[in-house]
């Protein structure tokens, strides 16, 4: 990494050639519907929320958990079902980046890895697309509570 | 015979006299299902993993050969063939069923030229009577080891490819004169591997390009002939980037090649519908789509002569994660029918 050599003229000269007969990703559709199905699917999450809050005795603040639970497990079904990545080529970041994205990246590797047998398959591969959203995100949120607990102690909050 | 810096000419016209073409439940919905010899209906193809259904393809598309030519394992000398994953093995596993002497060869998705070449070049020389060559590649499979889970919700670009699933073979036997409607393999150029640079794993069609150009040009260099000679010149996976870049470069380089004489097999095979982005691309595109698409038309009469040029980016996923650019590769075969 790092060692990165300056492109030759013909290098740079065919990425521009080539640039011309690409055809483009339509930037403005796909944000428009990755706008509208992830608003759909976070309206579902929405209306289950509400319903953990009426029909069981969760609040709003730990309604949270079995709301992610549910949609996690909505979306691992319609990935075994063989839908969620049709719904990932129309949507893009809409169904990839709420809950149900990570659900999605989870089983479709256990699936796709089943017939390397449970554990070296299934246990090896689980994580391999959501382990470093885990770790990462993991990690991030220790940075931010040691900045809170350092500024606390400063008392500057 | 040597021709130029890197083209050879079969003078003994070797013939390709059957041809084996399997396919999957994607490919039945194609534009060229009416081409293929055994259609599955399901990916797993009765077998417990995807693996093992690739080789399923190639076993059943060499069956279906020899079962046309009626010759039986004993009769075929050699097995020149090869597909995309790790290690060949699917072939190498078919090989070992088959109990053939086998030469397995790689040149990701341009390895259905570099058999049917290696294959010609051994049959003209005496090398064999019955050589059997071809490559084989199967969506579920070949995406497991080069993308994400193929039940995984990422969005592809318009530029990406869908892997064929698919198996092409062809029992290539010496000339003995007497092989009239049949076609021949006349010659054939091996490319060189270049890289220009691009390393976007979902636009293989637009780096493998500057390869395929680069075996076209050399081609009609070495053979001293020009693009009016061929009825069709037609590419292994391009794709419709691929194919128009391709198109750019040769018009660049003063190439006087028609638009309608170039073709793709990775356009041919699937319907426009169908959501393929670029196109057809894998091991099995050009070996399905020539073996039975192309020779079938040839046999009816639309083309005489053809040109086919299997073009193939030669990186692994590993690669694609160091960051190296896609070194990429054409070869070219020539065939004709015999009058």
């Amino acid at each position: 990494m790092g060692n990165k050599k300056p492109e030759s003229k013909e290098v740079e000269q065919y990425k521009q050639f080539e640039k011309n007969f690409e055809t483009k990703r339509p930037l403005f559709k796909n944000c428009l519907k990755a706008f509208l199905v992830g608003g759909f699917i976070c309206m579902i999450g929405q209306a289950i929320t509400y319903f953990y809050i009426y029909f069981f005795s969760f609040t709003e603040q730990t309604a949270g958990n079995p709301t992610v639970a549910t949609m996690v497990f909505i979306s691992m079904l319609l990935t075994g079902f063989g839908v969620y990545d049709r719904l990932g080529q129309f949507a893009g970041a809409g169904s990839a980046v709420p809950v149900t994205g990570f659900g999605n990246a989870v089983i479709s590797a256990a699936i796709e890895h089943r017939t390397e047998g449970f554990v070296l398959g299934v246990g090896g591969n689980l994580f391999k697309l959501a382990g470093s959203v885990v770790l990462f995100g993991v990690f991030s949120a220790f940075v931010v509570a040691l900045i809170k607990t350092i500024l606390i102690k400063l008392g500057a909050i | 015979m040597l021709k130029g810096k890197q083209s050879w000419v079969f003078n003994n016209r070797p013939v390709i006299t059957a041809t084996g073409v399997t396919g999957g439940p994607f490919e039945a919905n194609g534009r060229l299902s009416g081409d293929f010899d055994v259609l599955f209906d399901d990916l797993w193809m009765g077998e417990d993993s995807y693996e093992k259904a690739h080789r399923h393809l190639l076993e059943v598309a060499t069956n279906t050969a020899f079962e046309k030519e009626g010759v039986t394992v004993e009769d075929v000398q050699f097995m020149i063939a090869g597909d995309l994953i790790n290690q060949i093995t699917p072939t190498s596993i078919a090989a070992r069923q088959l109990k053939l002497p086998y030469l397995g060869i790689f040149g990701a998705c341009s390895t259905s030229m570099e058999g049917l070449a290696l294959a010609s070049f051994f049959v003209n020389y005496g090398g064999g009577n019955y050589i059997l060559t071809g490559a084989t590649s199967h969506n579920a499979a070949v995406e497991k080891q080069f993308r994400y889970p193929t039940e995984y919700g990422g969005q592809k670009p318009p530029t990406a490819q869908w892997t064929v699933t698919g198996s092409g073979v062809a029992l290539v036997k010496a000339n003995q004169g007497n092989e009239s409607g049949k076609p021949v393999t006349t010659s054939a150029t091996i490319g060189k591997v270049i890289d220009l640079g691009l390393t976007d794993p979902f636009n293989m069609g637009g780096a493998m390009s500057p390869a395929a150009a680069d075996t076209i040009l050399a081609h009609f260099k070495d053979l001293e002939i020009d693009p009016s000679y061929y009825d069709l010149i037609v590419t292994g996976d391009l794709g419709k980037i691929g194919h128009e870049t391709t198109f750019g470069l040769l018009q660049k380089e003063g190439l006087p090649i028609k638009k309608e004489q170039f073709k793709d097999c990775g356009m041919l095979i699937y319907h426009e519908d169908q959501p393929v982005q670029s196109g057809g691309s894998g091991a099995g595109c050009s070996a399905t789509v020539l073996y039975g698409h192309l020779l079938n038309e040839m046999k009816k009469g639309t083309y005489k002569r053809i040109l086919v040029v299997a073009t193939g980016a030669l990186l692994s996923p590993l690669t694609v994660q160091q960051n190296e650019t896609i070194p990429c590769i054409a070869h070219a075969v020539s065939i004709e029918m015999n009058e």
